[in-house]
């Protein structure tokens, strides 16, 4: 055996091992830089092409077959409308889940098996969900291609992450909460109704608003139930003027929505395109950090008055 | 000067009876064969190591074990003066728990306000005129000791109380609902030696309104708070006596050398 008990042996060990620590760290700098670099370089590029072409009138405008005169005015008014049936769908659906699979389903292999198919839904290709929307629908309950059929088949996409975010929102609260609820001789749904949900609102709704971020940038299932690439007209007011005010005629219209006119412009020939698309997309990026940064904000919110 | 004798009149004193008890967890025997009884509005203890299924056992008496699958019980906890067997299937857990109330080792307070912590076990009772609620949160406030320190600020919320505090509210919360009996788990156990003493002083106070069952590791605390003392090992109650004759001359060598620390 060698005789390590040297020190100057031990110090250029210690040398020799600490070279590595450097490599590492370098290298490590490296693959960090490659990722961040890539999205600020993307973002940059979308921001200088794009940034010009940002007034009132490109979110007010019509597309158009001249570029300068083109907007996402009906882009931006479906995303909105689309968003609005996703939420309304995937919200209740998915705390509903979530609840009764963290607090009522019997532990049995049935529950199990549910319980990874929905972890296993979060990664379904996108367009999956667009075919099965197609299917169900647009041809089977006859919705047509149209805002309902686009919203639900985004709600089915973002439901895995809604359920996901509900259930480990409600496992995070301790159990001794949970248990002196229970000792005070509350049922399970007032367990549920008065501790369980307000608690752990605040990691549901970050879990939504997740969801609706992915859901917004979609392009995939879209594109395959139909929505139309060049739309001048907008779906619809959901409010009127008679009685009864407000309207539901908006869900069954035509539509498109941002990623679409993005991907619309892009496939052009013209310079000018591009630059739209540029916009379209920096338009897109901010509505989806805005969300992640409302997540953010909320979560630190409505977390402040509890301590776990 | 209480006595052991199985008399009649005496049964009346008691508030419970364990008979021929046993737990499992799935497949393991946590608690067996236990025979005792809990004297009326008297404070009775339960010592043993870590693991004996002293927690295990006060969390019988209010059903705290339906809440999680594969537990079962055999045997009886008959509660006076109705003499209903509490561990029957056909008793609803939530009826026991609304007749006997817990307070936890660790304080667990919900996240809101003072007020709503202490009314919440009446209004699961559907009890929702302001003044009788009002009344009965000071009621349980005054007898936790609590009042004074938090009527300025019953809407504050109860995360900002200190930890002895909190305990206070959760016995509150416990004590509004007029139980018949009060399970303490380690009341004290993450609590600094003064409000470890205030709690105590507390729980002595209570044992004029109710029966109180106290799990505690703490031998000094037993000897000090109860007036029966129960030692458990390994799942079995080994012996069940007046404090005094548990701690000073007790029958079982088991009993004598956990108390005199030789193991434990």
């Amino acid at each position: 055996m060698r005789n390590v008990n040297n020190l100057e042996e031990i110090r250029r060990i210690i040398s020799l091992h600490k070279k590595w620590d450097l490599v590492f760290m370098v290298a490590g700098i490296f693959a960090l830089m490659i990722a961040v670099m890539t999205f600020m370089a993307l973002f940059a590029h979308m921001l200088i092409d794009g940034m010009p072409r940002l007034s009132w009138e490109f979110f007010t405008s019509f597309p158009s077959r001249k570029p300068e005169s083109a907007g996402i005015f009906s882009a931006w008014v479906g995303t909105t409308l689309v968003m609005l049936v996703t939420a309304v769908a995937a919200v209740p659906l998915g705390i509903g889940s979530g609840v009764y699979l963290e607090e009522y389903a019997p532990r049995n292999l049935l529950t199990e098996i549910i319980e990874i198919n929905v972890t296993n839904l979060a990664g379904v290709p996108s367009i999956i969900y667009g075919l099965l929307a197609l299917g169900l629908f647009v041809y089977q309950l006859g919705f047509g291609q149209s805002i309902l059929a686009a919203g639900l088949a985004l709600a089915l996409l973002i439901l895995p992450v809604v359920i996901v975010a509900t259930r480990e929102a409600i496992r995070s609260i301790p159990v001794t909460i949970r248990e002196g609820a229970y000792a005070l001789g509350a049922t399970k749904w007032q367990t549920v109704s008065d501790h369980l949900l307000p608690y752990s609102s605040a990691g549901i709704l970050t879990g939504i608003i997740i969801g609706l971020a992915r859901a917004i940038g979609e392009t995939a299932p879209i594109i395959t139930i139909g929505a139309l690439t060049f739309i001048a007209f907008l779906p619809p007011s959901p409010i009127k003027n008679e009685f009864p005010y407000v309207s539901i005629e908006w869900l069954t219209a035509p539509f498109t929505v941002m990623p679409i006119q993005m991907f619309n412009w892009v496939s052009r020939p013209e310079e000018a395109f591009q630059l739209n698309a540029a916009a379209a997309g920096l338009v897109l990026v901010v509505m989806t950090l805005a969300m992640n940064g409302l997540a953010i904000y909320l979560r630190y919110r409505m977390r402040k008055n509890i301590k776990w | 000067m209480e006595n052991n004798s199985e008399t009649k009149n005496e049964q009346r004193q008691f508030k419970s009876e364990v008979k021929n008890l046993n737990f499992y967890y799935g497949g393991f025997n946590a608690l067996k064969n236990i025979d005792m009884v809990l004297h009326d509005k008297k404070i009775t203890a339960l010592i043993g190591p870590s693991g004996c299924g002293k927690s295990t056992f006060l969390r019988c008496f209010n059903r705290m074990h339906d809440l999680y699958p594969g537990n079962r019980y055999e045997g009886e906890i008959i509660l006076h003066p109705d003499d209903v067997n509490i561990l029957a299937s056909n008793v609803d857990p939530i009826e026991v728990r609304m007749r006997i109330s817990m307070v936890f080792q660790k304080p667990n307070p919900f996240p809101k306000s003072i007020y709503e912590n202490v009314a919440y076990g009446l209004r699961v009772r559907g009890i929702k005129q302001r003044a009788i609620l009002d009344e009965r949160v000071e009621e349980a406030l005054r007898n936790s000791a609590l009042w004074d320190e938090v009527k300025d600020r019953l809407q504050h919320l109860a995360f900002n109380l200190s930890g002895g505090q909190q305990q206070r509210l959760c016995i509150a919360r416990a004590l509004a609902t007029e139980p018949e009996i009060l399970l303490f788990d380690e009341p004290t156990s993450a609590l600094d030696p003064i409000a470890t003493a205030s709690i105590e002083e507390l729980i002595t106070d209570l044992k004029n309104k109710v029966t109180i069952l106290i799990v505690t590791h703490n031998m000094q605390q037993a000897a000090r708070v109860s007036d029966y003392t129960a030692y458990m090992y390994l799942g079995e109650l080994i012996e069940f006596n007046v404090t005094d004759t548990i701690f000073i001359k007790p029958k079982n060598k088991q009993t004598e050398d956990y108390i005199t620390g030789r193991f434990g």
